[in-house]
């Protein structure tokens, strides 16, 4: 069945500044809200009626008690899930950051370099995730070395693709003004790449997490990793669910500050947006 | 010409296999206001390269005011056939882009510019960003960028290329007024034989690739101009000429 959201578009359109901005986030956002509530719904229908036993697939209603009676351990193994998390994409950004300026002065080393970080792409983390957690314990270190290996690479071409895409008129213009190199870089190149890097950020937050997770998989005394572990050991897929769900929604709201700080930092694509409108 | 602000002889430039520009003669006296006319793709552009030092040119020799041109950093201020303002900065912040680069403190720079955003028809507007102005002021706001760079002399790129018949029409005028008022030297690359006509002291004529000036034509009409003196028989006798001259040099495939 066609989902029919004119009546929304009807009262979106009637809205204007700040109230028509939020109904049309909320106007985005319903379809998927519907699609999401569906497929609980299917799924709490099959766990009722076909007699599936809930330690094999618990109903939605039932991981849903779980969050809430376990919600103190739940929060107790997210908080060092988010550290890691945040703490090796602050570092992968940085040397994101340093290396794409790197890259883009000496020439020589882009091709002395991407091989390697592409290599570095394709190792697989269940191999790498145990190994690095040998050699660095079970603190907080390794998780933050995979969360930045896996987030490094795509804010890195993200970057120098950025720097490409700079108008050549622009940097002709420049030079022509007397513009240093540094100079050339500054006030076309950087800003160029603005909005390439946060579609990096975007899709690197989402495997930020889940490399934090692997990495506590792989041995840590806290973590939402770590527990989802012992739950399957436990036997209680329930319990794995909800801190999957944990592990959802924190996903979800660093995409969302991701999405807050890259409206902040292009009002000029704010405006264009608006005026289109 | 004794005199000259900017001389080319036998200007050359080939880009691997394809030979551009063929040997210019080109001169631009001080204060003076100088077009190049030429079939699209003859090097018009590739001219203003070298001239900027984006390229060095494959042979012959320019000179700057007698002396041999070698550095032409700080001797031109270059407007871009795209208009190449950054989307980023505010219109005001585009128009200080040179001085900006040139070490000029910003408060310095806002404060030089200030008093020519009203001639520029640009005043109010100096918090908005290019996305936000029509194609006329976005050229204005890049004219304005072109001219507070206070440089001896002006190379523009064809400034009114990308407008509609009308915009362009009171740009040209705007910018002759504007002309009147500062005597800037100025050398400018157009497609548009009225255009060309209606704001030269002098306009030279390229042929196709690889190109060389085919014509030079002195416009002996008064100033202050206005779209009517374009009517004037002298006026649409060296139209007809530069037309003349630009169809005949066309590619073959469109004669
Ligand atoms: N840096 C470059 N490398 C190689 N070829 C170039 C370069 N710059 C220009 N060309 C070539 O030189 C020729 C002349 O280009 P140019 O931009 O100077 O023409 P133009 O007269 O300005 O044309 P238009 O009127 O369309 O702007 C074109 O065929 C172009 O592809
Ligand atoms: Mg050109």
């Amino acid at each position: 069945m066609l989902v029919d959201y004119s009546p929304v578009s009807r009262i979106v359109g009637r809205l204007t500044g700040p109230g028509k901005r939020l109904g049309v986030a909320i106007g985005a956002a319903w379809p998927a809200t519907v699609l999401v509530v569906a497929i609980i719904l299917v799924w709490e229908f099959y766990t009722r009626h076909s007699g599936i036993k809930p330690t094999t697939l618990p109903a939605p209603s039932r991981v849903l008690q779980q969050i809430i009676e376990n919600r103190q351990a739940l929060i107790d193994n997210a908080l060092p899930t988010i550290a890691a998390t945040l703490s090796g994409f602050a570092l992968s950004v940085a040397s994101a950051f340093i290396s794409s300026i790197l890259v883009d002065f000496v020439r020589p080393l882009r091709r002395a370099l991407f091989p390697v970080f592409i290599i570095s792409q394709t190792l697989p983390l269940v191999a790498i995730a145990p190994l690095v957690v040998l050699w660095f314990g079970f603190g907080l270190l390794p998780k933050i070395l995979l969360v930045a290996l896996v987030t490094f690479f795509p804010m890195m071409v993200a970057l120098v693709q950025g720097y490409d895409s700079t108008d050549k008129d622009m940097e002709w213009l420049l030079r022509s003004m007397g513009a240093t190199r540094a100079q050339v870089f500054l006030k076309a190149r950087l800003p160029s790449a603005i909005p390439f890097f946060f579609t990096g950020l975007r899709i690197s937050i989402t495997y930020a997490v889940v490399g934090a997770i692997f990495a506590e998989y792989s041995g840590a005394a806290k973590g939402l990793g770590i527990y989802m572990l012992s739950a399957k050991n436990n036997f209680r897929p329930d319990l794995v669910l909800a801190a999957v769900f944990c592990s959802a929604l924190i996903t979800l709201v660093l995409f969302g500050c991701t999405v807050l700080i890259e409206r902040l930092s292009m009002p000029w694509e704010q405006v264009r947006k608006d005026d289109r409108k | 010409m004794s005199a000259s602000r900017l001389s080319l002889r036998h200007v050359a430039k080939r880009f691997g296999a394809l030979d551009v520009l063929g040997g210019i003669n080109l001169d631009v006296a001080p204060g003076e206001f100088v077009s190049i006319l030429g079939p699209s793709g003859s090097g018009k552009s590739t001219l203003f390269q070298i001239l900027t030092g984006a390229t060095t040119p494959g042979a012959g020799t320019i000179a700057f005011d007698g002396a041999e041109l070698t550095d032409p950093a700080g001797k031109f201020a270059f407007m871009p056939q795209r208009d190449a303002l950054m989307p980023w900065r505010r219109v005001i912040d585009n128009a200080v882009l040179g001085l900006e680069v040139q070490g000029v403190p910003r408060r310095e720079a806002h404060r030089r510019v200030a008093p020519l955003l009203e001639q520029f028809g640009l005043a109010g507007f100096e918090q908005h960003y290019p996305s936000q102005l029509s194609g006329g002021m976005r050229q204005r706001v890049a004219l304005l960028r072109t001219v507070v760079q206070d440089r001896q002399m002006l190379l523009l790129d064809e400034p009114f290329g990308a407008l509609d018949a009308l915009t362009r029409t009171s740009m040209q005028q705007w910018l002759e007024r504007m002309w009147e008022r500062h005597r800037w030297t100025a050398l400018l690359i157009t497609h548009d034989v009225r255009e060309a006509v209606f704001l030269s002291d002098r306009i030279y004529v390229l042929s196709a690739r690889p190109a060389r000036v085919i014509r030079e034509i002195a416009v002996p009409l008064g100033r202050p101009r206005t779209v009517r003196d374009l009517s004037a028989p002298e006026a649409t006798r060296i139209e007809a000429e530069l037309l003349d001259a630009l169809l005949g040099s066309a590619s073959p495939e469109l004669a």
